[in-house]
């Protein structure tokens, strides 16, 4: 796909003023926010099974090969293949290449995020296979050609009306005065449109949730039913995931998942949850005959050994971009390439280049709320810290930033002349806006005063207060 | 060197270790043998008949319809009294599970077929192997009994489960597919299934019925 987060300003300029999409963003906060808190609620273990969580993907990354090896063996076992693949480039090959020795025409997909990480679709038009994705707010956006906004809803950047535009001009056989005014039949629509391609695929592509070493057992959790349908109905199913999606045993998967769906839509469990172990056995009626499981690394061994270790953890369920108020604003977009939001603030640095995407790390109030709210307990305002730190380490950060925080530096290394040069300014400041009590223009602060009112200073600084304050006590 | 060879040689130089260390690999046998449990919530641990209730209560919370019946001879009047109510034809697709041979289906007009769905079946019956009284949640397998065909092709899906089956958690469910199928391993497909297939994804709106069942009915027998 291609990547627009070194635009990011620009973009998330025009996403303020796109209405459509300001419009559809106002579902993401009561939709995902209160359905969340809700779920959380009426679970008193919540907190301590995200304890539970944490400890357990912290004791897994620290044996990850060892795990890796225990579950290739079980998958063989099983009479499924492994296959690694250091980059997105050799998945694809790996990819491409199962799907040439059967001949494959169409390929149908359940929603995977790898996928999009290593651009499959393309990839596999250019190589004259057909991708179907199958879930419904995948399906919605490969008719717009558009990538996802969102890791768990794909479509959220749209109304129904842009969607019943969209199924009007693809299924041109369909009646062209059918009624399409309400969600129910835009669903229906698609269920009977994808029920057909369904049927055809020739290869079923999943990602996982995740990738169970006690029984070499690939899990998806989903809602539609299309991952299902997806891999047993074609003749080979493919699994992609990358190597943090290893868990040790079903019990570690049962920790995990009490928290993946509460979080992401706030149900208990999602409707689906099903674990996959191999092809299909001799005496099945139903199920691939070839099972394929292609685990990717693409970078994350880098992370592994870095202090982005922490990221790994991430089970990708979205409560951090719903409660983000920069997502909230701009929705997913904007950032510019596969993950939104404060965990894509985290990972798009480490897979595009913090010289690409390093408005990302920087698009954060640190208010937190992603941090509160992540069933792992990933520090991702701190992740966020680390690479400002990087990107100001390798000079990227804009010349305004760096001069501005180089004289600041000089006069906070000098605390008397800091004070004195703070009162000071404060003084000023304070007496020219008297009778006003604010300022609708400063020099050298336009970014603030373009959008809003700058506050006059009222009385002493900070640190005067607190001096009074310490002698008073 | 092979793509295998690399990724875990760059897992194992980020995280400083070397593949002979016996004291990791006793860790990770143990983790795998010894199966931890973990936090398991509360709500699940109750007497088994107060289980059975909170199955039929969380169930029908996720729009899934349950009817209790006393015993396996039940079956088949109470499934053809769903359908007639739901105006649904009286077909059933159904699998080779020993349950559903003794049952006395003549007593009803319901016509069987069997084997997996193709697609063009109106109405499925499994039998579940298990069910989970914390979320309503249903446990399939696959396999010449139940293909798993039938839990998603059909618009409806009907699953029978006996009381005995319904475990408090999902741990508990595991314990039985150890049981049933040998540590280490599982059949081809498990399902857990909680409630009717559905969508959110125009506009947040939660809808039923998007690619797999519109309607699933759960028969407790028991």
């Amino acid at each position: 796909m291609d990547i627009t987060s070194p635009t990011f300003k620009q973009n998330a300029r025009e996403a303020l003023a796109d209405r459509q999409l300001q419009r559809a963003l106002g579902h993401v906060r009561a939709g995902f926010i209160d359905k969340r808190a809700k779920a959380v609620a009426e679970l008193p273990e919540f907190d301590a099974l995200r304890d539970a969580a944490r400890d357990i993907k912290n004791h897994t990354l620290a044996h990850l090969d060892l795990y890796l090896e225990a579950y290739e063996d079980r998958l063989r076992a099983a009479g499924g293949e492994v296959h690694y693949a250091e980059t997105a480039a050799s998945a694809r090959d790996i990819i491409l290449s199962i799907c040439q020795r059967i001949d494959a025409r169409t390929v149908t997909k359940g929603k995977s995020m790898i996928a999009e990480e290593i651009g499959l679709n393309e990839f596999f038009e250019e190589h004259g296979i057909a991708p179907v994705e199958t879930d419904l707010g995948e399906y919605i956006i490969q008719l717009r050609h558009e990538a996802p906004s969102h890791i768990i809803a794909p479509a959220v950047h749209l109304t129904k009306d842009q969607v019943e535009a969209s199924f009007r001009e693809a299924h041109t056989s369909l009646p062209p005065d059918r009624d399409l005014s309400e969600p129910t039949e835009l669903l229906n629509e698609a269920r009977s449109v994808l029920r057909q391609r369904f049927m055809a695929a020739d290869v079923g592509i999943t990602g996982a949730n995740f990738l169970v070493a006690e029984t070499g057992t690939s899990v998806i959790v989903t809602n539609e039913g299309n991952g299902d349908l997806t891999q047993i109905l074609p003749r080979v199913h493919i699994v992609i995931a990358s190597i943090e999606k290893i868990t040790p045993t079903l019990n570690d998967v049962g920790q995990i998942i009490r928290l993946l769906s509460r979080s992401a839509t706030g149900q208990d469990i999602s409707v689906y949850t099903t674990f996959s172990t191999g092809p299909r056995r001799p005496e099945d009626p139903d199920g691939p005959e070839e099972y394929h499981v292609i685990i990717l690394d693409n970078g994350r061994t880098e992370m592994l050994g870095s202090e982005f270790k922490e990221a790994l953890r991430c089970i990708r369920c979205g409560a951090c971009m719903n409660h983000c108020p920069i997502y909230q604003a701009i929705g997913g977009h904007a950032y510019g390439w596969v993950y939104p939001g404060p965990i894509g603030a985290v990972l798009t640095p480490e897979f595009i280049g913090v010289d690409q995407a390093g408005n990302l790390p920087n698009a954060s109030t640190f208010c937190g709320r992603c941090e509160a709210v992540c069933p792992m307990r990933i520090p991702l305002p701190n992740l966020m810290r680390h690479w400002r730190e990087r990107e100001f380490e390798r000079h990227l950060s804009p010349a305004a930033a760096r001069y501005g925080l180089g004289f600041w530096a000089f006069f906070a290394k000098r605390p008397r002349l800091y004070q004195w040069a703070t009162r000071w300014a404060m003084r000023v400041l304070g007496n020219r806006a008297i009778g006003k009590g604010r300022y609708a223009s400063l020099p050298l602060a336009g970014g603030w005063t373009k959008y809003r009112d700058f506050p006059a200073p009222e009385g002493r600084t900070f640190q005067e207060m607190w001096a009074a304050k310490r002698v008073a006590r | 060197m092979s793509d295998r060879d690399i990724v875990l040689g760059k897992v194992r130089r980020a995280l400083a270790v070397d593949s002979g260390d016996v004291g990791r690999r006793a860790i990770t046998i143990a983790r795998l043998e010894g199966t931890p449990r973990g936090v398991i919530p509360a709500r699940g641990q109750l007497p088994h008949e107060e289980q059975v209730a909170l199955f039929i209560k969380m169930a029908e919370k996720v729009s899934s319809s349950v009817v209790r019946v006393g015993e396996t001879g039940e079956v088949p009047r109470a499934v053809a009294e769903y359908l007639r109510k739901h105006n649904l034809p009286a077909t059933l697709r159904i699998g080779d599970d020993p349950l559903f041979a003794d049952m006395p289906w003549g007593e009803t007009q319901i016509e069987m077929s069997h084997g997996p769905s193709d697609g063009n079946d109106a109405v499925g019956l499994s039998h579940a192997v298990g069910g989970v009284a914390e979320t309503g949640t249903l446990v399939l397998t696959s396999g010449p009994d139940n293909p798993t065909t039938i839990n998603f092709l059909p618009e409806t899906h009907v699953v029978v489960i006996k009381a005995t089956e319904i475990a408090g958690d999902y741990e508990s469910a595991f314990d039985a597919l150890r049981e049933r199928y040998g540590r280490n391993s599982l059949p081809r497909t498990v399902n857990f299934v909680t409630g009717p297939s559905r969508s959110g994804d125009i506009e947040q709106t939660i809808l039923l019925g998007a690619h797999g069942p519109r309607r699933l009915h759960i028969v407790v027998v028991g």
